[in-house]
């Protein structure tokens, strides 16, 4: 409980913290403290729920579902704090920003994570609409940080897009609460998702289709579904690069998990009906056309943050895609790949923040010759793109292999499609990163002082997840797959 | 089941909940960005009559309290702020006109239809009145939805943007007698944040581009990497 507590709270606990510590120095590290007292938290907090099976209490409730991802965004939170210390220290010093931006930065860097946690861990869907709202609330003020025209003009279609879509969302939320109200009496306990997933099946059919659509439709703009997804890109070019690394290494996936809670509780109820698989459907549907419409999108990118927030795009509606297909296989696929994806993605925005420090530009053109100047950053670069296309030996290759092979069990007409989509991925990435990392570098360009340990820590570990899952994440995504689908994979 | 035989307190609130679509309408049209303001500061006051109302008819004490809470915030708060910023924005004569308000007024009309259509699976014991109301809150946050597409100016959005989450309001209250209270001050809480973040984005936004017509934000594209 202990452990529960410290996780959700030691970030907001951090933003207040920080925002009274006015010299940059002490901020910085702060920064990087509260993050990893949040990371040991998950830690202790993921030993109790191995040995439990389930904590809860203060409406917060951790499962196997929610845990690793918990774990997950703790541990990307913290390497990226550590990464941003130097980077934002650098941003500081050219005068792309002032002391009180520093201030803001930081303390809504602590504020995201704080959301972040507080959507995964609560069991109360209203209060993980509030939690995502305030995710982007806190995000929209940093990605306007530089005052560029294009920044604040990012950050104004990032915020009017996710809020409108997030209304959405909270209206989906009220039928759900309506529909709920039929069927449980304490109202305070209409919300609650552990509930409503024990009466689900006694949920009104009609409703809970409506309402998965409003909701999908709200936290859908939030995973970047296309045509949902224009905040997507602009958002990742022209905020921060930290703040791009958190964007899609946890954003994205808190909003897809937001997502399946809801298919859970819709699947539940629509069983008996004629379709009982609508919202896999939707899923499916929303997924493949997000996949191939990024994937072609790859190939006409200019800008190397707006390449890789496209690649965000593809691989989440990849995910998208396979928990609609919901079978066992697919769905402990799609987990890995939530896991596996954070982990390369963020470690890809951290190597590119350093290149554009190199060559002090993000157009794709003028990156040239990463591994002459600087051969960390190149090859990291070049390893990241790697993994992310799916190469093996690395955890991506792993997870949709076996996204893959479900697919070919459950709907072979659709293998053809996804292949294709992956190859026009693979080109588009590798056209365009192929002459930054191996180009000949003009001739003023000078390495930058970087610490590349949490880009190694993150590629090690998804190399490691794509040579042996360890016994204990095998055991746990193979009960959150019970838990989302019913029947276990192993 | 007619309309006259629902009690007298269901009646008054399918007629203040047709007001609220009303001035819906009403926000839509006005060109002048301090009536507007004025017809979105109603619209909150009567979003809380409803819930007054919902709070006497049912027996619910805590939706007084959600009644207070919307009127502070949507009926004197949030427009006190958009009134102070059109100050000091100098915006306070500003006025503009739709492209085409005949065609901006048909499609709301649609939204309307479409909000009526699309509640028909409601099988309800007390159905007339839910899908009534329902229908009618889903048509207010559309036709917000719509307004925000069809205006170009930052604030006269924002209004839009206000007015979807009353009649977000209006369902919570209408359907469902309220959310939970935790869900409720979170919800009122971003609100609140939100309408703070505009505000210091009306002024980024005129520094950037010494205007608020959002249309002229248009940077950013594909093709964007090709400026220096």
């Amino acid at each position: 409980m202990n452990a529960l507590l410290l996780t959700v709270f030691a970030p907001l606990a951090g933003a207040v913290l920080l925002a009274s510590v006015r010299r940059l120095g002490p901020a910085g590290w702060i920064n990087v403290t509260v993050s990893a007292v949040t990371f040991a938290a998950s830690l202790a907090l993921a030993w109790q729920v191995a040995e439990t099976g389930a904590v809860q209490g203060f409406t917060f409730r951790v499962d196997a579902f929610n845990i690793y991802l918990l774990v997950l965004t703790a541990f990307v939170g913290m390497t990226t704090s550590i990464f941003s210390r130097p980077y934002m220290r650098h941003v500081c010093d050219t005068g792309r920003t002032n002391e009180p931006g520093m201030r803001l930065y930081h303390v809504m860097y602590q504020a995201f994570l704080f959301t972040m946690v507080l959507a995964l861990a609560t069991n109360n869907l209203g209060i993980l609409w509030v939690a995502v709202e305030g995710a982007t609330l806190s995000t929209v003020l940093l990605v306007s940080l530089y005052r560029t025209p294009e920044a604040i003009e990012a950050a104004w279609k990032y915020f009017i897009l996710c809020s409108v879509g997030i209304a959405l969302a909270l209206f989906g939320t009220v039928l759900l609460y309506f529909a709920a109200q039929q069927v449980v009496a304490d109202p305070a306990q209409g919300l609650t998702w552990s509930t409503l997933h024990a009466v689900a099946p006694r949920l009104q059919p009609a409703i809970m289709s409506l309402a998965f659509v409003f909701l999908l439709v709200g936290y859908g703009t939030k995973v970047g579904l296309v045509p949902l997804h224009q905040w997507l890109p602009d958002a990742h070019s022209e905020g921060p690069t930290p703040i791009s690394a958190v964007l899609s290494g946890l954003l994205l996936n808190v909003a897809l998990y937001a997502v399946i809670r809801i298919k859970m509780l819709v699947d539940g109820a629509l069983a008996t009906t004629s379709t009982p698989h609508l919202a896999g459907w939707l899923l499916m549907g929303f997924g493949l056309v997000s996949f191939i419409v990024a994937a072609l999108f790859l190939h006409r990118q200019r800008d190397i943050k707006r390449l890789f927030s496209y690649s965000s795009v593809e691989h989440m509606g990849l995910m998208t895609f396979a928990f609609g297909l919901g079978s066992p296989l697919a769905t402990f696929g799609a987990l890995l790949h939530m896991l596996v994806h954070s982990l390369t993605k963020s470690a890809i925005f951290v190597t590119v923040g350093h290149a554009t420090h190199i060559t002090g530009t993000q157009s794709i053109e003028r990156i040239r010759g990463l591994i002459r100047t600087q051969p960390a950053v190149g090859w990291s670069l070049l390893i990241g793109v790697a993994a992310i296309a799916g190469f093996p030996p690395f955890g991506v290759f792993t997870s949709e292999f076996l996204v893959l092979s479900a697919t070919m069990q459950s709907r072979p007409e659709l293998t053809a499609v996804l292949l294709i989509g992956l190859a026009i991925a693979f080109a588009g990435l590798f056209r365009h990163v192929q002459p930054m990392v191996y180009g000949k570098a003009p001739e003023a360009q000078q390495p930058v002082p970087v610490n590349m340990i949490p880009v190694i820590v993150h590629f090690l570990l998804v190399l490691l997840l794509g040579l042996s899952i360890p016994l204990f994440l095998v055991h746990w995504l193979n009960l959150a797959t019970h838990l989302i689908t019913g029947t276990r994979l192993l | 089941m007619t309309l006259a035989r629902l009690t007298l307190l269901d009646q008054m609130m399918l007629v203040l909940a047709a007001v609220v679509l009303f001035l819906s309408f009403v926000l839509l049209q006005q060109a002048r960005l301090r009536a507007a303001i004025h017809a979105f500061a109603w619209q909150g006051a009567l979003v809380a009559a409803v819930t007054t109302v919902v709070a006497a008819s049912q027996g619910l004490t805590h939706l007084y309290f959600s009644a207070a809470l919307t009127l502070a915030l949507k009926a004197l708060l949030i427009p006190w702020m958009l009134h102070r910023l059109v100050l000091r924005l100098g915006l306070d004569r500003h006025s503009e006109l739709l492209h085409r308000p005949a065609l901006a007024v048909m499609a709301a009309s649609s939204l309307v239809i479409f909000s009526y259509w699309l509640v028909l699976p409601m099988v309800q014991q007390n159905l007339l009145f839910t899908r009534n109301i329902v229908a009618v809150s889903l048509a207010v946050i559309l036709i917000g939805l719509l307004m925000m597409v069809v205006r170009q100016q930052a604030i006269a959005q924002v209004l839009g943007f206000m007015s979807m989450e009353n009649g977000l309001f209006l369902a919570a209250v209408s359907a469902t007698g309220g959310m939970p209270l935790v869900v409720e001050l979170g919800v009122a809480f971003d609100v609140l944040v939100a309408m703070v973040l505009f505000g210091v984005f009306f002024f980024q936004i005129r520094q950037s581009i010494d205007s608020l017509d959002v249309d002229r934000l248009n940077r950013l594209t594909e093709r964007h990497g090709e400026q220096p």
